[in-house]
């Protein structure tokens, strides 16, 4: 008696893979490069499968072992999970996609091992999604965390400090996580997520179950980097190397957050977490926390990659504020910016490391006329930019629209506000960046290649590279265009019917 | 890093000791269902007999018995075997790891075919930690600068 | 009074965790840092495993041999064997992170020639 076996092949393959990468890699080096596109491109063609029959026949559970939930690991997979899943899996391609040349050039005697951790973290992400059992989740969560420590220190100079921060930081966040399914457990005595959100709505008045909520909120929320905890981030992410850059830093923090849904909706039930307990308030202030700080911040930078990390600290703001404001309008809004951030995010982040691979700099004021020796991939910033500014019929635009729909439904003007001051910052942000690279700056001492614009001919990324950026823009005016479509097939149905 | 100290009470106890150790570490994984221990307590046994072997020789010792490649080896065919087997159950009809499926492959009945799969996931996951433990204190413990990395 | 000396167990691992958590906010070494991390989740894996204990119960072992399958088994005089499992493997992902975090610093060690983190914050501003 099976069901189909797709939520537990989508994250074998890649494991499994990652494990042949090594004794291939000793055989015949250049093979790494292909089975790791084999194994993603599997990965993604399952996921998408999935996401079809979810979308057709509903949440799929798979027992693990055969043994039924309340004593097996179970793996469900409903229409956020689904989602998620295909995003990321889809995402995850085609930056591997693109790895072939960048780390070519910034890691040449490590490619083997490389591809091996690539695909553990690519596994621990997928598990972390597909999962429907609390410490299964840890272990994936602990799988993804320890490749990505790993990936980010093989950097340039600041990586072993940057991730040792990271690693302090990390296991506390998933050390409170394990506390939390700890209390659950002593006090149910289940781990599965379905049994809990069974077992749990007697108990909510019991002080272990608010403890455990605590510590699931507080190590989340380090894992997510939520305002006051999102110091690692800044550090990490710009001086992992570019290829980790633009894996990482779409997915593990869209990850956290979707965990943080997962607690909040479907462990604890909707009443709890808007109620009994207000935990979405305090996540609406620190929210407003997090955009200000993160737009703000993004303008003193002179890094481009610094300033991206700043600007997904604010992603993560928009997400949390919709969480915060708790009606169905914000929730959808947070929803598809969970998916709009993961492209966004990649589409920047793969523009950066095109960026230093040509060019070697990634300093904003040394960028100038670069839309002359590179003008797809900056073709394609300036779609990104103008998402993550929000404008129609761009992706980003939609989701904020729908966040701000929700603060007017739930009358919190200062969210309303503050969603449309960061909108402002954002666009100040990327038009300064844009200005360099395509007009004429004042300064003519900042000059790029020593010369006029005339000096500088067309010298464009290799198509590897630009390949995975034109699927990725595409993808972002897609979303955008078919954003309707998308909630009323898929994200409608994420939504607790409570709200 | 390690300091050479050669000491010929250490070294021929050492040179007795091990193989005793190594196959306590195997008795250990074989009967991790009917006493305590298992696959990663073995693993770990194993590898602190290499270690052993490390800190009363050489590291040079160590590393002609077990050099890294043969290590890398052992830690991917551990996950191998421990993810084969799961498939192995997929592709005859059951659920990932369930094991009872293999009484079609094995002529043993099904309790039988799931105390045989648990004990084919206890061997993987010992070699891949003894591969991982041997790994970690010989970078550890030379700093990173032992040759014969993978090219 | 009964409030501390009848839990007397769950302020031991409180005091164990806090004592980690010190280390790892407080001292200014990063191998200090790392030590109180172990620590703390050392402290984690003895409070889960100690919710399992019960009194006057024996390990979750079914004896094996002649006639040992015949007799019922009540579970209620096992320790309850799926927090030991599950901290099986808490204690490896905690040795993986470890062993990781220790190769990070021989990096910075390399890198920067001491491991005090005012010195190391001194020279990369």
């Amino acid at each position: 008696m099976t069901s189909s076996p797709f939520p537990i092949l989508i994250v074998i393959v890649p494991l499994i893979s990652a494990f042949f990468i090594p004794i291939i890699g000793w055989w015949k080096r250049n093979l790494c490069y292909p089975l790791v596109i084999l194994s993603l491109f599997f990965c993604t063609l399952f996921s998408i499968l999935t996401l079809n029959a979810v979308i057709q026949n509903g949440t799929i559970h798979y027992y693990l072992g055969g043994w039924h939930p309340p004593w097996g690991i179970e793996y469900v997979v409903d229409h956020l999970n689904a989602f998620v899943l295909a995003i990321i899996s889809f995402t995850s391609f085609f930056v591997a996609i693109y790895s072939k040349k960048s780390v070519e050039q910034e890691l040449p005697d490590k490619i083997v091992f490389f591809y091996a951790v690539y695909l553990l973290l690519v596994t621990g992400l997928l598990g972390i999604i597909a999962t429907g059992d609390m410490f299964n989740l840890y272990v994936f969560l602990e799988i993804a965390s320890l490749a990505a420590y790993a990936l980010i220190a093989i950097g340039e100079d600041g990586a072993p400090l940057a991730s040792f921060r990271y690693v302090i930081m990390g296991t506390i966040g998933a050390c409170f996580y394990l506390l939390g399914v700890g209390y659950l457990y002593i006090v149910t005595g289940s781990l599965n997520m379905a049994d809990l959100s069974e077992l749990l709505p007697k108990l909510y008045h019991s002080k272990v179950v608010l403890v455990a909520f605590t510590f699931f909120m507080v190590g989340i929320a380090l894992k997510m980097a939520l305002f006051p905890l999102h110091t690692w981030l800044l550090d990490a992410y710009t001086y992992a190397p570019s290829t980790v850059s633009a894996l990482i830093a779409p997915t593990m923090t869209k990850v956290g957050a979707y965990v943080m849904i997962r607690v909040m909706f479907t462990v604890f039930k909707p009443d709890f977490s808007i109620s009994l307990f207000p935990i979405t308030s305090i996540l609406g202030w620190l929210a407003v926390a997090a955009i200000l700080f993160g737009s703000i911040m993004a303008l003193a930078q002179s890094d481009l990659k610094r300033m991206l990390c700043f600007v997904i600290v604010a992603e993560i703001g928009y997400i949390a504020i919709g969480v915060g404001i708790a009606n169905r309008m914000a929730l959808i809004g947070a929803i598809l910016h969970i998916v709009n951030d993961v492209f966004m995010m990649a589409c920047l982040f793969l523009v950066v490391g095109a960026i230093v691979y040509k060019t070697g700099t990634r300093n904003i004021y040394q960028l100038r006329y670069l839309h002359r020796k590179l003008p797809l991939t900056m073709a394609i910033f300036v779609i990104g930019a103008l998402s993550v500014v929000g404008i129609p019929p761009l992706c980003g635009f939609f989701s904020k629209w729908y966040l701000i729909l929700g603060a007017f439904e739930a009358g919190k003007w200062v969210f309303v506000a503050v969603l449309l001051v960061s909108s402002l910052l954002n666009a100040i942000l990327f038009f300064r960046v844009i200005e360099n690279i395509y007009l004429e700056p004042r300064e003519p001492s900042y000059a790029h290649d020593g010369g006029g614009p005339e000096a500088i001919s067309i010298d464009e990324a290799p198509l590897s590279m630009l390949i995975p950026m034109f699927v990725i823009g595409a993808g972002i005016i897609l979303l955008g265009v078919f954003s309707g479509k998308i909630i009323d097939v898929v994200i409608q149905h994420t939504i607790p019917p409570t709200i | 890093m390690i300091a050479q100290f050669e000491d010929v009470i250490i070294q021929t106890l050492c040179r007795l000791l091990i193989p005793f150790i190594q196959l306590f570490a195997l008795y250990v994984i074989a009967h991790g269902h009917h006493s305590p221990g298992g696959g990663f307590q073995g693993g770990c046994i194993l590898g602190a007999s290499f270690i052993l072997l490390c800190v009363a020789y050489d590291m040079e010792e160590a590393k002609r018995r077990m050099s890294e490649k043969l290590n890398v080896i052992f830690c991917c065919l551990g996950v191998i075997i421990f993810g084969g087997i799961g498939v192995v159950c997929l592709i005859l009809g059951a659920n990932y790891l369930d094991y009872g499926i293999l009484h079609k492959l094995l002529p043993v009945n099904i309790p039988e075919a799931r105390s045989l799969g648990i004990l084919g996931i206890e061997i993987g996951v010992g070699f891949t930690v003894m591969a991982a433990m041997i790994s970690i204190f010989l970078n550890l413990a030379s700093s990173g600068e032992h040759e014969e990395t993978l090219r | 009074m009964e409030f501390i000396v009848c839990k007397y167990n769950y302020w031991i691992y409180i005091v164990l965790m806090m004592i980690g958590f010190y280390a790892i906010i407080g001292k200014k070494n990063l191998v200090k840092k790392l030590v109180g991390m172990n620590i703390f989740q050392t402290a984690l894996i003895l409070y889960f495993v100690s919710t399992a204990a019960k009194k006057g119960a024996t390990i979750p072992i079914v004896s094996h041999g002649h006639g040992a399958t015949e007799h019922a088994i009540h579970a209620a005089q096992y320790v309850n064997p799926l927090p030991h499992v599950l901290m099986l493997t808490a204690i490896v992902v905690m040795v993986s992170t470890f062993g990781v975090a220790l190769a990070l610093i021989i990096m910075i060690y390399r890198r920067y020639k001491t491991l005090e983190e005012d010195e190391i914050l001194k020279a990369t501003k």
